[in-house]
C-alpha cells in the first residue's frame, strides 16, 4: 500500500458528526476563522437530533417569569442524582438561553406565546415549563437551522464519510482517517484538532430509539487515542418507546405526550405512577389525580404529575408493571393523551406522534391509548473532558454533546440534550480556537499510523471467510439487552463482560463480503470495534458502581450510596490493551453552586424573586 | 408470517437488474423492515440508506411499485399478498449503488439561496405572533427526503437542473420570504436564478410530500405571484408609483 | 446483465408504476372535453336562453352562458326582451357567417379565468400536453423545455382574469336576483333555485382563487404588524384560504353546475321541462 495515493486534505479542526453539537462546533470554529472541515456518516441534516422531539430546556421565563438559570441548574443537578459535573452543569443552565435566541437569530421559528416570545412547554423534571419547542419536531428545526447557518459560512462537509481512527503526533491529535462510503475509498485528514460529536452507541442495544449511526464511533475512536471514558454506566432508558408493532419496539414516543397531560396506566387501568414517587421529589409532585388535573389546566400552585418524574423512575416504573403481570398485550403500559385533550389539540401539539402511530402501528392516539415500554435512548457517560474547553486527556482532541460525559451526571433531564448540543457544541468551539491558537507547529502526518488503520479496514473485506457482521451484531445486541439492560447485577454483568470477551474474538475474524462501494456489510463490520469497546465499558463500570443511582440500577445494590457519589468510574486503554476500570475521585464542587442546588425549591424562587427585583 | 415477493434494483448507473428475493413479513412491517431482513440474511452488501425509521429524518427515500416513498413508512399490507414489490432508487439523481442515488446536487442548490437575513433593529428577544409564523412553520417541516425534487418533471423528464432549484427549494425560498423578521429579498433570484417560471404547477411534489406540506398551493404558487407583483403586473407598480407607497414585498 | 437505464432517460409515457395512473388525466381530460363541447354548441345555439312563462315586465330565467346580454336579436325564439339588453339591438356589421348569439360576446370573460386558474393549469397540462401525463411518468421529453417562462407567461395575468370572474359574480347574482319575479311578481321556481345555487358555487371558486388569496393576505409577511393583533385582512385571507384549500371541487361543482343552468333554461325554455313554480306556469 502506497500511502501517497491515498487523498490528504487539510484543515484547522474537524469535527466528526454533524448533529446538533457538531454542527454547532464547526459554525463556532468557522465564525471565527477557522478552516472547518465538517465529517458525517449520513447525509447531512439526518443526524439523530431530528429524533429530539420534546424542545430545548433553557430558562428563558417565558411561560413562567419565575424562572432563572438556578432553578434550571438545580433541576439538572436533582435529576443527575448530583453526580453531575457542576461546574458543566452550570454552564448549560447559564448559557442555554443565550443559545436559543442565536438559534432564532439565525432563522429558527419556535413556537409563539401569546405575547410573540418563544413558547415552553412543561417536561419531566423541569420545575417549570421551560422546553423551547416547535410542535414535536424541534430537533428537526435546530438541526435545519444549524445546517443551513454552517453552508453559509463555508464549512467543508463530507457526507457519508465514516471517521476511522484518529492520528497523533506524539500526544497530540495530528489527523483522522476516514472512508468515504458511496466508493470504498480511504481520506486523509491532517488538522489541529479534532472534535468530536458522534453521539451515544445505543446500537448495541436490541430495544432502543436509536439509528444505525450510533456505534459509539467517538467512544471507541477517543479510547484508542488515549483519552478516558467517563461514567459509562448510565445509559437512559427512555421510559416510552413504542411496543408494538415489533418492526418498531423502541422507536421513540416523547415525552412531550405527558408534558401535554398523558397519563400512563396498567391493565387495571391504574395510574400506578401515584404508587412510585421517591421522597427526592415527593414534595413537588402531586399526590392525587386532582391536583395533578388542576396542574395540567394552569394552575401555578398545584404540583406536576408524577408522570412528570425523571425518566429513570418512570422507565423503572413502567418495568415493574409489566414484571408483576399489569402490563399491556404486548409488554408494555398504556399511554393516554386521547382522554385527556381533545382531538384537535393532540394534533397540533403532537402532530408528528399522531402521524407515526397512524402509520407505523394503525392507532388513532386522538381516540385510543398508545402502549409503551422502555427503551434505551440516551448515554450520559461518555468522553471526559475539561468543563469550560471540552477538551480530552489528548491534546487537540475535544468532545461535546452525547458523546461527552459530564452535565448530566446519572440521568438527563428531557430537554437537556438539545441545550447540551448548543451549549457543549459552542464550548467545543471556542475550545479549539484557543488550543489552536496556541499551538505553534502544525502536527506531523505518521503514515505508518495511517497504514495500520487502513489496512485493519480492508483485512474485513480481504478475508477469505469469517463471521458475518450483521449476526456478530445481533449477539451484541441480545446479550447488552439481557445483561446490561435497564436492572443489573454483578452475575448478569458477569456473565455479559464474558460474553462480549467471545464477542471480541468473532470480531477478530469478521468478514464481509462483495467490493468496498457503498457496502453496509462492511461498514456494519467496522462499526463493531466501536460497538464493543462502547459495551464493555458500560458493562465494566456497570459491575463497579456497587450501588443504584438514577439511570444505573443494580438489583444486588439498591438505592444510592452517599459513598458512591464521591467517586467516578473512569475507563481508558492501557498499555496491554486491556481496559482498565478506575474509582476516581470527584473534585470539591464550588460552595456557591453546592448551595444553590441543596436549596428547598421555596428557598430558591423566594431568592429568586428578590433578584429579579433588585434587577427590574 | 407469510413469504413475500420482492424485486430490488442491483447495479449502478451504468448497468444493473431487478434482483429477486423472497422473504418472511411479520405482522406490521413496513417495507424497510422487509428490505433490513434481505439485507441480514441475503444480500449483505445491499446498498440502502435509512435513519430514523419513524418518517422524521428523510432519508430512506425510494421509488416502491414506481411510486416515490420513504420506504420506512410505507407498510407492507399497502400491497396485496401475491404483489410481488418492486424498488428502484430515485430516478431523478445518479444512480450510485443499489437502492441509493446521489442527491448531492441538491445540497449545491441550498448554498445558493440568500441566507436567512433578521431585522437587527429587533435584536433580542424577538417578538412574532404564533399567526405570523404558521405559514413558515408548515415550510419548515420538511425532512429533506428530496421526493419532490425526485418526482418534479422539470427535473425529472425535462433535465433542466441548470435553470429550476426544484420544489423543496422553492418552500425553503417560501420559508424566508414570508418570514415576519426576514429583511432580504429574493425574488429577483426567485425568478431568475431559482426559476419559478419553470414550474407549470402539475403539483406531483405536493402529492408525493410525507409530510404533506402543500407545496403548489402554500409555497410556489404564492412564489409565483410576488414575482406577478414585481413583474409581470404593470398596473399594479403604476399604482405603487402613483401613490408613492411602499410595495409589499 | 442488462443495461441500465433510468426511466427519466425512458421514452414517452414510460413508468414503473403498477397502478391505474392514467385514470385521472383521462377523467379530467373527457370530463372537461366533454364540458367544452357542450358549451361551444350551447354558445352557437344563440336562443332558448331566456324564459318567462311569456310575461312580460320584470324578472324571468336568463342562462349563465349568455348573461350579461350585450346585445339582443330580435324576433328568435326563447330571447330576453329588450329592455335587457346593455347596448340595445344586434349590431348590423355582425359577420353573416358566424352565429348572432349573445353568448360568444362574453365567454371569453370566464373562460380566461379558468384557463388561466392554478387548479386548471395543473388537469390540463397533465391531461392534454402531458407535461407530464401522471406523477412518475415520463412526457414528452423536450430538448429545452421552458415551462411558462415563454410562450406561457401570459399565465401570470391571472388576476386580470380574476377581476373579470369578480364581474361576472356580481352579475350573475343579480340574475338569481331577477329569477325570483315573473312579471314584476315575486315567487320561486325550480329555476330560481338552479340560478340562486350557480353564482354561490361561481363565488366558492371565485373568492379561493389564489390570486385572490395572494391580493387579499398572501403578499404580506405579516399578520398582526403594527400592533400585534391579527388584522381584518389576516380574517379575510384566512376564509379565502379556507375556500381555495378546497379550490379543485369549487371548479368542478361550480362548472358543472353552470352548464346544466344553462341546460335547464333551455328545456324549460323550448318546452320540453316543465319549470314547477310558484306562479303556477
Amino acid at each position: 500500500m502506497n500511502i501517497t495515493e491515498i487523498k490528504t486534505v487539510e484543515h484547522d479542526v474537524i469535527v466528526l458528526g454533524a448533529g446538533g453539537a457538531g454542527l454547532r462546533a464547526a459554525i463556532e470554529c468557522s465564525m471565527q476563522g477557522l478552516s472547518t472541515g465538517l465529517v458525517c456518516k449520513s447525509l447531512l441534516g439526518k443526524a439523530h437530533t431530528v429524533m429530539a422531539e420534546g424542545g430545548v430546556a433553557a430558562s428563558l421565563g417565558n411561560a413562567d417569569a419565575r424562572d432563572h438559570w438556578k432553578v434550571h441548574f438545580r433541576d439538572t443537578m436533582r435529576g443527575g442524582k448530583f453526580l453531575n459535573n457542576w461546574r458543566m452543569a452550570e454552564l448549560h443552565a447559564k448559557q442555554a438561553p443565550e443559545r436559543v435566541r442565536e438559534l432564532e437569530e439565525w432563522g429558527a421559528v419556535f413556537d409563539r406565546t401569546k405575547t410573540g416570545l418563544i413558547n415552553q412547554r412543561n417536561f419531566g423534571g423541569h420545575r417549570y415549563p421551560r422546553l423551547a419547542h416547535v410542535g414535536d419536531r424541534t430537533g428537526l428545526e435546530i438541526i435545519r437551522t444549524l445546517q443551513d447557518r454552517g453552508i453559509h459560512q463555508g464549512i467543508e462537509v463530507y457526507m457519508e464519510c465514516t471517521g476511522l481512527d484518529l492520528l497523533k503526533d506524539k500526544d497530540r491529535i495530528s489527523g483522522m482517517v476516514a472512508m468515504w462510503r458511496e466508493t470504498g475509498e480511504f481520506i486523509i485528514f491532517r488538522c489541529k484538532a479534532v472534535i468530536l460529536a458522534t453521539g451515544g452507541g445505543g446500537k448495541a442495544w436490541k430495544i432502543t430509539s436509536n439509528s444505525w449511526e450510533y456505534t459509539g464511533d467517538g467512544y471507541g475512536m477517543a479510547y484508542e487515542a488515549g483519552a478516558e471514558l467517563m461514567d459509562m454506566e448510565f445509559t437512559q432508558f427512555h421510559p416510552t418507546g413504542m411496543v408494538w408493532p415489533p418492526s418498531v419496539r423502541g422507536t421513540l414516543v416523547t415525552e412531550g405526550v405527558r408534558g401535554e397531560g398523558g397519563i400512563l396506566v396498567n391493565a387495571d387501568e391504574e395510574r400506578f405512577m401515584f404508587n412510585n414517587i421517591s421522597n427526592r421529589f415527593a414534595a413537588e409532585t402531586a399526590d392525587t389525580e386532582e391536583e395533578a388535573a388542576r396542574w395540567l389546566a394552569g394552575d401555578k400552585d398545584a404540583r406536576r404529575p408524577p408522570e412528570l418524574l425523571t425518566r429513570d423512575v418512570v422507565a423503572r416504573a413502567i418495568r415493574k408493571e409489566v414484571q408483576a403481570g399489569r402490563g399491556s398485550p404486548h409488554g408494555g403500559a398504556f399511554l393516554d393523551i386521547a382522554t385527556r385533550r381533545n382531538a384537535e389539540d393532540i394534533k397540533r401539539k403532537l402532530p408528528s406522534m399522531y402521524h407515526q402511530f397512524k402509520v407505523l402501528a394503525e392507532l388513532d392516539i386522538t381516540k385510543d391509548p398508545m402502549e409503551v415500554g422502555p427503551t434505551l435512548h440516551y448515554f450520559m457517560g461518555g468522553i471526559r473532558v475539561d468543563a469550560d474547553s471540552q477538551m480530552t486527556r489528548v491534546p487537540g482532541l475535544f468532545a461535546c454533546g452525547e458523546c461527552a460525559a459530564g452535565v448530566h451526571g446519572a440521568n438527563r433531564l428531557g430537554g437537556n440534550s438539545l441545550s447540551d448540543l448548543l451549549v457543549c457544541g459552542k464550548l467545543a468551539g471556542s475550545g479549539a480556537v484557543n488550543y489552536i491558537q496556541a499551538v505553534s507547529t502544525v502536527p506531523e502526518l505518521n503514515d505508518e499510523q495511517a497504514k495500520n488503520i487502513i489496512r485493519s479496514a480492508t483485512n474485513i473485506l480481504n478475508r477469505d471467510t469469517g463471521g458475518n457482521p450483521y449476526l456478530i451484531h445481533e449477539k451484541l445486541q441480545e446479550l447488552m439487552q439481557n445483561n446490561v439492560g435497564i436492572v443489573r447485577s454483578d452475575e448478569l454483568l458477569g456473565e455479559g463482560i464474558q460474553g462480549l470477551v467471545d464477542l471480541w474474538e468473532e470480531y477478530a475474524n469478521v468478514k464481509a463480503d462483495g467490493t468496498s462501494q457503498f457496502n453496509p456489510g462492511w461498514h456494519e463490520a467496522l462499526s463493531l470495534r466501536n460497538l464493543l469497546v462502547t459495551s464493555e465499558a458500560v458493562a465494566r463500570a456497570a459491575r463497579m458502581r456497587e450501588e443504584s443511582r438514577g439511570a444505573h440500577t443494580r438489583l444486588d445494590f439498591e438505592g444510592e450510596q452517599a459513598a458512591w457519589l464521591q467517586y467516578n468510574i473512569v475507563l481508558k486503554k492501557t498499555e496491554d490493551g486491556s481496559m482498565s476500570t478506575e474509582k476516581v475521585l470527584r473534585d470539591e464542587p464550588d460552595a456557591e453552586l453546592m448551595r444553590i442546588a441543596n436549596l428547598s425549591i421555596e428557598a430558591l424562587e423566594a431568592e429568586v424573586l428578590r433578584e429579579k427585583d433588585s434587577t427590574g | 408470517m407469510a413469504l413475500r415477493n420482492f424485486k430490488l434494483f442491483r447495479g449502478n448507473q451504468n448497468e444493473g437488474t431487478m434482483e429477486h428475493y423472497s422473504v418472511e413479513v411479520d405482522k406490521g412491517m413496513v417495507v424497510l423492515d422487509a428490505i433490513h431482513h434481505i439485507q441480514a440474511e441475503q444480500a449483505g452488501d445491499m446498498a440502502l440508506r435509512w435513519n430514523c425509521k419513524a418518517g422524521k429524518c428523510g432519508s430512506c427515500s425510494v421509488e416502491i411499485n414506481g411510486k416515490p416513498k420513504l420506504s420506512c413508512m410505507t407498510r407492507m399490507n399497502e400491497y396485496g399478498p401475491e404483489e410481488t414489490i418492486s424498488v428502484r432508487p430515485l430516478q431523478s439523481f445518479p444512480v450510485m449503488k443499489d437502492l441509493v442515488s446521489d442527491v448531492s446536487w441538491n445540497y449545491e442548490q441550498n448554498k445558493n439561496i440568500t441566507p436567512f437575513k433578521p431585522d437587527p433593529l429587533k435584536k433580542g428577544n424577538y417578538i412574532m405572533m404564533q399567526e405570523d409564523i404558521d405559514r413558515v412553520q408548515e415550510f419548515r417541516k420538511c425532512l429533506e427526503c428530496y421526493l419532490c425534487q425526485n418526482v418534479c418533471h422539470v427535473l425529472r423528464d425535462q433535465r433542466q437542473k441548470d435553470k429550476f432549484i426544484g420544489p423543496r427549494f422553492m418552500i425553503r425560498l417560501a420559508s424566508l420570504e414570508m418570514h415576519p423578521l426576514d429583511t432580504a429579498d429574493r425574488i429577483p433570484d426567485v425568478k431568475d436564478t431559482h426559476g419559478s417560471g419553470m414550474c407549470n404547477i402539475t403539483r406531483c411534489c405536493t402529492d408525493v410530500c410525507p409530510e404533506h406540506i402543500q407545496i403548489t398551493d402554500n409555497g410556489i404558487i404564492p412564489l409565483k405571484e410576488r414575482v406577478v407583483d414585481r413583474y409581470y403586473d404593470p398596473l399594479l407598480r403604476l399604482f405603487y408609483k402613483l401613490f408613492r407607497r411602499k410595495s409589499p414585498n | 446483465m442488462v443495461t441500465f437505464s433510468q426511466q427519466s432517460s425512458g421514452k414517452f409515457l414510460s413508468t414503473y408504476r403498477s397502478d391505474k395512473w392514467w385514470f385521472e388525466p383521462l377523467w379530467t381530460g373527457l370530463g372537461f372535453l366533454s364540458f367544452v363541447a357542450y358549451t361551444t354548441w350551447a354558445m352557437f345555439q344563440g336562443d332558448y336562453y331566456w324564459w318567462s312563462g311569456g310575461q312580460e315586465g320584470f324578472g324571468g330565467y336568463l342562462s349563465p352562458f349568455y348573461s350579461p346580454l350585450l346585445f339582443i336579436k330580435e324576433a328568435v325564439v326563447g330571447s330576453a326582451p329588450m329592455d335587457h339588453s346593455w347596448f340595445g339591438s344586434w349590431p348590423g356589421w355582425w359577420p353573416v357567417l358566424i352565429p348572432a348569439s349573445p353568448a360568444i360576446l362574453i365567454l371569453a370573460g370566464p373562460l380566461s379565468f379558468r384557463m388561466t386558474c392554478y387548479y386548471y393549469r395543473k388537469f390540463y397540462y397533465r391531461a392534454y400536453f402531458m407535461s407530464p401525463p401522471a406523477c412518475a411518468v415520463s412526457g414528452i421529453s423536450q430538448k429545452n423545455y421552458k415551462g411558462e417562462t415563454a410562450l406561457l407567461v401570459f399565465q401570470n395575468l391571472h388576476r386580470y382574469t380574476l377581476y373579470i370572474a369578480l364581474g361576472f359574480v356580481v352579475i350573475l347574482s343579480y340574475d338569481g336576483f331577477l329569477s325570483l319575479f315573473r312579471g314584476g311578481e315575486f315567487g320561486i321556481g325550480i329555476g330560481s333555485i338552479i340560478l340562486i345555487i350557480n353564482p354561490i358555487l361561481l363565488a366558492g371558486y371565485t373568492f379561493g382563487c389564489h390570486a385572490f388569496r395572494h391580493l387579499t393576505g398572501g403578499n404580506q409577511d405579516c399578520f398582526t404588524c403594527p400592533n400585534g393583533k391579527p388584522t381584518f385582512r389576516h380574517m379575510v385571507w384566512r376564509g379565502v384560504s379556507w375556500l381555495n384549500s378546497r379550490h379543485i371541487l369549487w371548479a368542478w361543482i361550480s362548472m358543472l353546475w353552470v352548464a346544466f343552468a344553462d341546460f335547464y333554461v333551455r328545456m324549460v325554455s323550448s318546452g320540453r321541462w316543465i319549470d314547477i313554480n310558484t306562479w303556477g306556469f
